[in-house]
């Protein structure tokens, strides 16, 4: 499975949302209707799945599907 | 003056049904929901029955956001508080919500949760625990999130007292609105702890029955052959509100609330004081409240727990309040078909009170073929019996040495 179907399995099960609703411009809070306890509980869940730190000032950057999966491909490289 | 509070909404998910009226059926033929534990594998364990809630589905009730969100204790409060609000026709336009609270009873709270985060941690570490860990353990969440369902604003929090939680709740939910704190409170008891911690601290204490190849046999309160109580879970809510505010809005009514008790034996940790006194100084209470003498009272519903001690110290107990009446009393014992619902019991059983006191009919006691002979009370052991009651009294005790005992009475303007 490719880092974007990861991550978008991710936010549909956290977010409990349906995945037509999910599109790579989509902001968690605005258009996703998460809060802040959804937040870490989401970067949590990449960081376990992708065996990945995120710090929490790098966290509060990622207000999007599409930052969160160019963050974890960039890091995910770095590592590699 | 202080206000007469009454009772304009009932529901509730148990054992023996997802609703009210389903359990109620269920318990009038007598049927029992205690089952094969089946919450987790309880191949290795001593005791393996329980009394479950089935095909129950939260999504039913609210949205899978929401639901992840909960425990299933809060998931059962929440689906009966959207019952409770159907059957009591509550609604932001017919009442004031800022003038309604929600005072639940829950013993344990998200027992489920704690284990399966704790297993997490040992497993991988304090930096996996979600931030939703503690929103789904606690146990004032369940009075949390039925406000958050209903938007009622007014006094919100949780009862712990053991098994008397929910009929702690009731009794202080019914003192709020005396106080003038709230005109209507939702309120009541749920539990849901069938896990591996509770099957096994309940059955080190042997308080379990291990009748494990009899399940629906299990539960037999007041019985010769009982040994020890089924654990149970589900929810029992009651919406209870002044005189005045049912007339305004043209509620129906289908009791009042007219004593609380509450008392403490100041004795064990968990055997119950065996002179019944602590019992007996909860119900006296009641109905001194109530001014109400003892021979005007026509039902108990009896916590009868099916253990050794509960048993027969209730029996006396009663015997010492009510004297010579108490052989007249119809008794019953719900725990012998629901199994001990813990934190929810005397929400639960107190929903069926009314029922009891609104239709005129009692379930029977199920399991009671040759009664203890230190319990030769009328716990209705025949099957479900038609009478027109008066008042009905409802008895819960707890670990701690904690009573609490409240009476309804048939309305009346």
């Amino acid at each position: 499975m490719s880092v974007e179907e990861k991550v978008r399995e991710i936010v549909v099960d956290k977010l409990g949302i349906s995945s037509d609703e999910l599109k790579p411009e989509s902001k968690f809070v605005e258009d996703l209707g998460a809060d802040s306890l959804d937040l870490t509980e989401l970067i949590m869940a990449m960081e376990e799945e992708f065996d990945i730190e995120i710090d929490d000032e790098k966290a509060q950057e990622l207000l999007t599907v599409q930052a969160a999966i160019d963050y974890i491909k960039a890091n995910q490289q770095a590592a590699g | 003056m202080m206000p007469r509070v009454v009772v304009t909404g009932l529901s509730a998910l148990t054992p023996v049904g997802n609703d009210l009226e389903s359990s109620w059926n269920s318990l009038l033929a007598g049927k029992s929901g205690v089952d094969r534990l089946t919450r987790f594998d309880c191949s290795m364990y001593s005791v393996r029955i329980a009394a479950e809630v089935k095909d129950f589905d939260p999504v039913r009730f609210m949205n899978p956001k929401e639901a992840k969100r909960m425990d299933r204790f809060c998931h059962l409060a929440v689906a009966a508080a959207g019952m409770l609000e159907q059957d009591a026709h509550m609604s932001p336009e017919s009442m004031d919500m800022d003038q309604c609270g929600v005072l639940l009873g829950c013993g344990l709270g998200g027992l489920e949760t704690i284990e399966e985060f704790h297993s997490k941690l040992l497993k991988s570490g304090p930096k996996r625990i979600s931030p939703f860990y503690i929103p789904l353990l606690i146990a004032n969440m369940a009075a949390g999130q039925v406000s958050i369902s209903t938007g009622a604003k007014g006094p919100n929090l949780v009862t712990t007292s053991a098994c008397a939680s929910g009929l702690h709740a009731i009794g202080y939910a019914f003192s709020d609105i005396r106080l003038g704190r709230a005109r209507a409170m939702i309120t009541g008891g749920v539990e849901s702890t069938i896990t591996p911690m509770a099957v096994s601290g309940f059955g080190a204490m042997k308080a379990l029955s291990t009748r494990n190849d009899d399940p629906q046999q299990a539960s037999r309160p007041f019985d010769r052959d009982r040994d020890g109580f089924v654990i149970g879970e589900g929810c029992g809510l009651l919406l209870l509100e002044t005189l005045d505010s049912a007339k305004e809005r043209g509620a129906t009514i289908y009791a009042e609330v007219v004593g609380f008790g509450a008392s403490a034996d100041a004795y064990h940790i968990t055997a119950p004081d065996d002179s019944g006194e602590g019992m007996a100084m909860a119900m006296r209470q009641t109905l001194r409240e109530a001014g109400v003498n003892p021979e005007q009272v026509d039902h108990i519903n009896a916590h009868g727990t099916s253990t050794y001690l509960n048993d027969i110290t209730e029996t006396k107990a009663i015997k010492e309040v009510f004297g010579r009446h108490a052989y007249d009393l119809l008794l019953t014992a719900n725990k012998s078909m629901i199994g001990h619902t813990l934190g929810a019991a005397g929400g639960i059983e107190s929903v069926f009170s009314i029922k009891s006191l609104y239709h005129g009919q009692v379930p029977g006691t199920i399991n009671l073929e040759n009664p203890d002979p230190e319990c030769d009370l009328n716990y209705c052991s025949r099957g479900s019996v038609n009478r027109n009651i008066n008042y009905a009294l409802c008895n819960s005790f707890g670990f701690g040495g904690t009573n609490g005992c409240i009476l309804f009475k048939k309305f009346e303007e």
